[in-house]
């Protein structure tokens, strides 16, 4: 059977990793833009903890025997905790001004991070296990889908829909929204409002983690995973649209399918196709598709 | 980014800048490798042409590396296969990257600050991609043996030496050519632009216009400088376009000095020198170093090593005139 | 005004202490000292074919000598290029002018070793490849001061590709890695599947060092081949082969890896790779001279070594013989000496240096063994087949090589 001359199997198939990939957009876009959204910091280092927290499960395994599902509590905990540190040290400097400064340090972190690890275990990568329970693979008729990365759709889907809830539909959410726009208001009003920003990097660095960990088994962990990815996930997030929370989790999704789709058609393309887009969604709308103009 | 303005060129100061000068011209005669110094010659055009953007215009172009790629890439295909000579070679490549600035100009352009940051360096990693795919470029082994070949046809440049004092006289003209732009009328509505676009607007300027030409400006020089290192190297390759190059060049101006002149050259010097006198001392740490200094700068010495001096002679002069 | 004085003495000064930087660069030229600079992939992709455990291999070398030749002392130099061909070039570059390398062993990856040999032939020093694949080197790039020592494309193709086909697998698909040296084996080992019969379904370029194989493996498998052909070498072919199984690629399509070395297989298991052919050069386990030289390299590295290291041992030890039969380090003289010289070491017996600057020798087809018929830790292959000599390389009438008629 085949659809514009591809066979279906071909055609289903990619797109599905194509899926998988648009996960990873997401969860990595939507952490991007609840920092930038909260706080106003273009965090470069977010391909960084990415990579650090599939390390922290990768070294629990190895080391300490922890598996999988304790590694997905671990590592956002560990990664998040740093994201912490980082902010209390560091970034708080930074807010009263320009914004490219928070982007340079940032980049600072992501190398120092990445040469350590570099140092610590080269650059070839190292392989994580599937946990068991997610081994395997289910014979779909076109094609064999691996159960591991049908869980991680699932998985990255609820904690994508989950931070959004929070986000814009609780509390919690509202009084991080208020605080970010009049931070003195909103600490008037009793609320503690460096703690909280402080948590939301670490939240946002959580968050990172935890996609490293989902990403682990599936391919190389190497120290130059992050970088990698971040950069697209740049153009994910200026296509968009930096103020959405719900846009960055879309156009992450779309775009890993759309990129699935030119591996079928044009595969040349494929690693610049996310670019193209941005620049014709640039020219016609400039905010980006779910921006809301600062 | 308050750094202390540029300062007019007095006698005394020419003067000044001849010894530093005269130190790069002794260069081959003093025992310093020639290799070396030619690369970071050209880094320091590459900075230079940044900090235009940068330091004077207010503009962060992450992806600044593209240029360099491409100019490097045009170069060395032209001079390499199709037998062009040198200088025209390295023409072709420089007016390449400018026409590419061009083009990633009018799309950047439409936002400001932190976006375009995050715009140049996408479509900087999309130009990357594509000399990844392309065959010309010869994809992960790079486009080798480039000859030197004989400059306007007459003055063979396979000497280290030779070739080394033709980069020096490039590099002092794209200095003076910098100079120039900077304390021309357009370089003020440019300095009037960082500091304050919303009353450049209101003032009647096209601010876009005056961006854009200063984006291309700094993109063609930069192809320059990739121009030139595809001569002394003998290659272009992926790195020359990789965005680690373009985070590199951004930090050799932030630690030489934003918004000054000998700034750029003292952050290249700098960086290369590490880069190459470390690398095989300490292996994947130079990143770390690279990362640390980065954070640093950011952190406690935004103005960089030039910007202090200044900062300092100025709070000197301040104290004595108040005596 | 005196801010500017100040601003250019800091110029001054960076540009001296780049100087100073460079000093420790700006060595002696020597006349004194025999250099052998060894430019590999240290910590990447490669690492464990060639690596840090090639520069010991080196160093048994210069052990073996005695450590000097006539009073001069032998040294070794290592530097890392990372699979860029930019590193290693200016690494090399470098190197001759201002550390007075003698001879340059250029480590694995195809793309760096051509580079370093064009520097070599700029420069008019010796360089040997050892670790890398791609036949270039000895045809369209082949040099006067360039000797591939090991292996290259074109036996692989032979050797693995001609078995493959005999075994039934006439169709094939190419999972290449996207530079010189995946280009070329997929080239040559097209060429020998077609003259033997077989057909090419279609191919996939996947990027050096690639994080995820899953969609060039759908592509592979949609093609319906009988035969996935890796043209891939070191951490590439275990993902792809890991990739395979777990896509239960493995069910429909055999796997057929051009390049594997022992350390792969160490790395993938038995279970995974047995009944797996492929041709290489040398094996710890073939004779009793190379156990006893394996295991005296055992005790330092741990690791049996790969064929890689044992060229590594066997380039750098013919060259200090040949330095030692002229009394001298000029590049011309010793390349004479060594085109003179038969080559009988460890790693071949009867091998000689061709005019295209091949270094002929046995080459060999084995197969993975089964976990049962494996008797001890790195007991891997069972030799099938030995290509004496010429047979194994790219003949007189094939080669591209402008400089051999």
């Amino acid at each position: 059977m085949e659809i514009f001359g591809i066979p279906i199997q071909a055609f289903l198939g990619q797109l599905l990793l194509g899926l998988v990939n648009g996960s990873f957009y997401a969860m990595l876009s939507l952490g991007l833009a609840v920092i930038f959204g909260l706080l106003g910091i273009v965090n470069f280092a977010h391909g960084a903890l990415y990579m650090m927290g599939a390390y922290v499960a990768f070294i629990a395994l190895d080391i300490f025997g922890i598996n999988y599902w304790g590694a997905l509590l671990l590592a956002p905990l560990v990664v998040g905790a740093i994201g912490v540190v980082i902010e209390r040290t560091l970034l708080k400097h930074l807010y009263k001004i320009d914004p490219i400064y928070g982007l340079l340090l940032t980049f600072g972190l992501a190398l120092i991070a990445e040469g350590v690890f570099r140092d610590q275990f080269g650059v070839s990568g190292q392989s994580y296990p599937v946990p068991e329970l997610l081994q395997g693979a289910t014979n779909l008729g076109f094609m064999v889908l691996p159960n591991y990365r049908a869980w991680v759709v699932l998985a990255s889907l609820v904690v994508c829909l989950g931070t959004w809830f929070i986000i814009e539909r609780t509390r919690l959410g509202a009084y991080l929204r208020a605080g970010t726009e009049n931070p003195a208001l909103v600490q008037a009003f009793g609320i503690n409002v460096p703690v909280m920003v402080m948590l939301t990097y670490g939240a946002g660095a959580g968050l990172a983690a935890l996609a490293g960990v989902l990403a682990a088994p599936i391919i190389q962990i190497t120290p130059l995973m992050g970088s990698n990815l971040i950069i697209i996930v740049f153009a994910v997030v200026v296509i968009g649209g930096m103020g959405s929370i719900l846009g960055s989790i879309l156009t992450g999704l779309a775009l890993g399918l759309i990129e699935g789709l030119t591996k079928v058609f044009y595969p040349e393309a494929s690693s610049i196709v996310v670019f193209v887009i941005m620049a014709i969604v640039l020219m016609i709308r400039p905010a980006g598709l779910f921006g809301k103009e600062k | 980014m308050g750094t202390p303005s540029a300062f007019d060129i007095s006698k005394r100061s020419r003067i000044a800048w001849g010894l530093g000068l005269a130190v790069l011209l002794a260069a081959p005669f003093i025992g310093l490798y020639p290799v070396f110094m030619m690369k970071a010659l050209c880094y320091a055009i590459f900075a230079c042409a940044f900090n235009l953007l940068l330091g004077y215009t207010g503009l962060l172009s992450f992806g600044h590396a593209a240029y360099l790629g491409a100019a490097a890439y045009a170069t060395g295909w032209l001079v390499r296969s199709a037998g062009w000579s040198p200088e025209l070679g390295v023409l072709a490549g420089t007016l390449l990257a400018g026409v590419l600035g061009l083009g990633v100009g009018l799309i950047a352009i439409r936002r400001q600050g932190i976006y375009f940051a995050m715009v140049t360096l996408a479509m900087a990693q999309m130009i990357y991609f594509v000399f990844l795919q392309a065959p010309f470029t010869g994809g992960e082994d790079g486009l080798q043996g480039v000859p030197r070949g004989k400059l306007f046809g007459i003055i063979s440049l396979a000497n280290d030496t030779v070739l080394y004092y033709v980069v020096l006289a490039v590099f002092v003209a794209v200095f003076l050519c910098i100079i120039r732009i900077v304390h021309s009328p357009y370089g003020q509505v440019l300095k009037a632009i960082r500091e304050n676009e919303p009353r450049a607007i209101s003032l009647g300027y096209d601010v876009d216009r005056y961006k854009l030409l200063a984006f291309v400006l700094s993109t063609t020089l930069a192809g320059l400088a990739g121009s030139m290192k595809t001569l002394v190297l003998g290659f272009a390759t992926l790195s020359d376009a990789h965005w680690s190059l373009s985070g590199e060049v951004v930090l050799m101006t932030l630690l030489g000095g934003m918004g000054t002149f000998a700034g750029p050259v003292l952050g290249a010097f700098t960086i290369i020198g590490l880069q190459n006198f470390l690398a095989d001392q300490v292996g994947a740490w130079i990143n770390v170093i690279i990362g640390a200094i980065f954070v640093i700068c950011v952190v406690a010495f935004r103005r960089g090593f030039i910007g202090e001096l200044l900062a300092w002679q100025q709070r000197r002069q301040a104290k004595e005139d108040r005596k | 005004m005196k801010l500017k004085k100040v601003a250019s003495i800091c110029t001054a000064v960076a540009t001296i202490s780049a100087a100073v930087f460079t000093a420790s660069a700006q060595a002696q030229i020597s006349g004194d000292v025999i250099r052998i600079g060894l430019i590999t992939d240290m910590s990447g992709l490669y690492a464990d074919i060639d690596g840090p455990a090639g520069a010991e291999a080196i160093k048994m070398a210069i052990a073996d000598m005695g450590g000097a030749i006539a009073g001069k002392k032998i040294e070794i130099l290592v530097a890392d290029h990372q699979n860029k061909a930019d590193v290693a070039a200016a690494k090399a570059r470098e190197w001759f002018d201002t550390q007075g390398v003698d001879l340059l062993i250029g480590g694995t990856s195809s793309g760096t070793n051509l580079a370093m040999s064009k520097v070599a032939l700029e420069k008019k020093k010796v360089f040997i490849s050892v670790g890398s694949a791609t036949a270039a080197l000895t045809n369209e790039q082949c040099s006067p001061y360039t000797v591939h020592w090991a292996y290259d494309t074109v036996a692989l193709a032979k050797g693995t590709g001609n078995a493959v086909v005999k075994a039934g697998g006439k169709s094939w698909y190419f999972l290449a890695a996207d530079y010189a040296f995946g280009a070329q084996l997929q080239n040559d080992t097209s060429n020998v599947v077609k003259a033997a019969g077989g057909t090419i379904v279609g191919s996939v370029k996947h990027p050096l060092a690639a994080s995820d194989f899953s969609s060039f493996l759908l592509q592979a498998q949609s093609s319906k081949a009988q035969i996935l052909g890796l043209a891939n070498a070191g951490g590439d072919t275990i993902n792809s082969i890991k990739a395979a199984n777990e896509f239960g690629i493995t069910k429909t399509m055999k796997l057929a890896g051009l390049l594997m070395f022992i350390n792969d297989i160490h790395s993938l298991g038995l279970k995974a790779t047995q009944g797996m052919y492929l041709t290489d050069s040398w094996y710890w386990n073939r004779d009793a001279e190379t156990r006893a030289w394996s295991r005296k390299f055992f005790e330092k590295i741990k690791r049996m070594p790969s064929s890689v290291q044992a060229g590594d041992y066997s380039a750098a030890l013919q060259y200090l013989y040949a330095v030692k039969a002229t009394g001298t380090d000029d590049a011309d003289k010793v390349l004479a000496q060594m085109r003179k010289t038969k080559i009988n070491d460890i790693f071949a017996k009867g091998g000689f240096i061709r005019e295209d600057g091949r270094m002929v020798h046995d080459m060999y087809l084995m197969q993975v063994k089964t976990p049962a018929e494996s008797v001890e830790p790195w007991d891997y292959y069972k030799v099938v087949e030995t290509f004496k000599g010429e047979t194994a390389w790219t003949t007189k009438a094939e080669s591209k090589c402008p400089t051999w008629k």
